[in-house]
């Protein structure tokens, strides 16, 4: 069977190859970043394990490996890509020779990706299913990629040695953002476990007027972004808030309707992720890929709709959570 | 209740404003909040380090990245700009309006992953919106570059409202276990349902924030003229 931990093992080795073409150019903290980065793809089923049954050991290494990473990082440009006319005139050639065919690799990704989750359920060998049906969207992107890099080669006529090399420029060109959205989760997890949630909820619930019920809704939905926003997570930020404030004011004091205020209110704190470097993946990872020279363009391209869409979602729940 | 790990919050405010590397500030902050909650070395680096491993679904983007990387070598990019200028009847907001749309159905659907920044805004969507609202006249630099930051904005619009309707979808599941949690039990059609309303609003006011950025394009388009020689 296919588990999603083969897919990170693909997501390890590439890793592995990124540092070793690093290395071999001498730029040995980018080598260093790549290969440290690589061990929670390779091992990360081990560590998670072992940490399980009390074998800590391995998570502390690993630890002491997110430090180490933080520290490279720091050290670390990241690389702005520099671009030669000829470069853009040979583009711009081989596009026309190639024509539309280039669009099918790309298209593949998620036309693939689709075929196989919708598959997945069918795929079976000797009685158990090919694709483990829990993680079936993750292990069918993976494999996607490399349907799509097959199509690809065949139709470029390009080396596999060539795609590596091509994917490593992309991956330095990220450089530490490609790190960031790991790492924040982490500290969103470090945050839940220290009680950073807890505070905020206190802090919260302390300064609302209790009796009030539009003042807890809103109080409720600015908590909501404003705990996003911090988290760059709004289901780190969801159980905080209900906990403090939706369920104890809102549900059972005022009798708002709690599938109404949990589905808005959930809602209410993505408008909060569109406003935040925290969720880097949404926001500094495609500024980074999109060589944006600022790296809150994406999210200034997209504040007046997450502010535009908060008041609304407020007046959506005013209007229908106590009916 | 101890305050003390509200300073990681803290650490992680004053790094984003002074513009620290934030993969420094952000392992600061975890260790500044851990050591403030009382916690000790071992456990401090124990939790950093399953926290970080279980989180690794982050990273599976970078598998996009060889055929992204080798398409685009052979002009993938260009060829969308080529491809756009072949629609002369598919304006800028057309253009992302119909990727917005699309995205919002499929994350109702539950293929959220489908599409994204490295699979598709980078590679098609991006190089199509700057050609797209480069049809009639030039655009100079700074503009380009916004074009390039609302494809991948309405992008993350697509995605974010529209999965959250999804049954299936993580956060639905969330919201169920949580009142669960408390004795208040939902169906997730209950709960997904009622993410209909703001779906379709985050279309209108996106859709309608886009046709906008349009309008105003056309407007400055003859002082673009005047000034811009590039391209």
């Amino acid at each position: 069977m296919l588990h999603v931990e083969h897919i990170y093992w693909l997501v390890g080795a590439f890793l592995l190859v990124a540092a070793f073409m690093d290395a071999r150019v001498k730029r040995w903290s980018a080598a260093a970043f790549w290969a440290v980065l690589s061990i929670p793809f390779l091992f990360g089923d081990a560590i998670l394990a072992a940490a399980q049954s009390g074998v800590r050991w391995p998570a502390q290494a690993m630890g002491v490996g997110l430090i180490a990473l933080g520290v490279l990082a720091a050290r670390g440009k990241l690389r702005t890509h520099e671009e030669s006319p000829e470069d853009d005139a040979r583009r711009r050639a081989s596009a026309s020779k190639f024509g539309n065919p280039l669009f099918v690799p790309a298209l593949a990704i998620p036309l693939a990706t689709v075929a196989l989750v919708l598959a997945a359920p069918h795929l079976r060998w000797n009685g158990a299913p090919l694709i483990e049906p829990t993680q079936a969207t993750l292990i069918s992107l993976g494999v996607a990629c490399i349907v799509a890099l097959a199509i690809g080669m065949r139709i470029t006529r390009a080396p596999f040695a060539e795609s590596l090399r091509e994917g490593r420029r992309l991956l330095d060109a990220l450089g530490w953002a490609a790190l960031l959205p790991m790492v924040l989760a982490t500290l969103g997890s470090v945050f839940a476990s220290t009680g950073v949630g807890d505070a905020i909820a206190a802090i919260v619930g302390a300064t609302i007027p209790a009796d009030n019920r539009f003042a807890c809704l809103v109080a409720f939905a600015l908590g909501m972004v404003a705990f996003t926003v911090i988290m760059g997570n709004a289901f780190a930020a969801f159980p905080v808030m209900m906990a403090g404030v939706g369920l104890p004011l809102l549900v059972l004091k005022h009798g708002a309707n709690p599938a109404v205020l949990g589905a808005i209110g959930m809602l209410t704190g993505y408008c909060g992720t569109l406003l935040t470097p925290m969720a880097a993946n949404f926001n500094i990872v495609p500024a980074v890929l999109l060589e944006l020279p600022d790296q809150y363009g994406v999210i200034r391209a997209q504040w007046p709709t997450a502010l535009i869409l908060l008041a609304v979602n407020v007046l959506l729940m005013w209007l229908l959570v106590f009916r | 209740m101890n305050a003390w790990p509200l300073l990681g919050v803290a650490v992680v405010v004053a790094g984003f404003a002074l513009r620290r590397n934030p993969v420094l500030v952000v392992v600061i902050a975890g260790i500044v909040s851990g050591v403030a909650s009382g916690m000790g070395v071992g456990d401090l680096l124990a939790l950093l380090g399953t926290s970080f491993a279980s989180n690794r679904v982050l990273l599976l983007f970078t598998l996009t990245l060889p055929v992204i990387g080798l398409l685009e070598r052979c002009g993938l990019r260009e060829r969308a700009r080529q491809w756009i200028d072949g629609f002369r009847r598919l304006s800028l907001a057309r253009l992302l309006v119909s990727y917005l749309a699309m995205r919002q159905v499929l994350s109702m659907f539950g293929l959220y992953d489908i599409a994204g920044h490295a699979q598709t805004v980078r590679p098609l969507l991006a190089p199509m919106a700057e050609q797209a609202a480069a049809r009639d006249a030039p655009i100079d630099e700074a503009t380009r570059l916004r074009m390039r930051a609302l494809a991948a904005a309405t992008d993350n619009v697509g995605r974010f409202f529209g999965e959250d309707v999804f049954l299936a979808f993580a956060g639905v599941l969330l919201i169920q276990r949580f009142f669960d949690s408390q004795g208040i039990h939902l169906e997730p059609f209950a709960i997904a349902r009622w993410a209909v309303p703001t779906a379709i609003a985050a279309f209108v006011i996106h859709g309608l924030r886009i046709v906008w950025v349009q309008r105003r394009l056309a407007r400055r388009k003859p002082a673009a003229e005047a000034t811009d020689a590039a391209r």
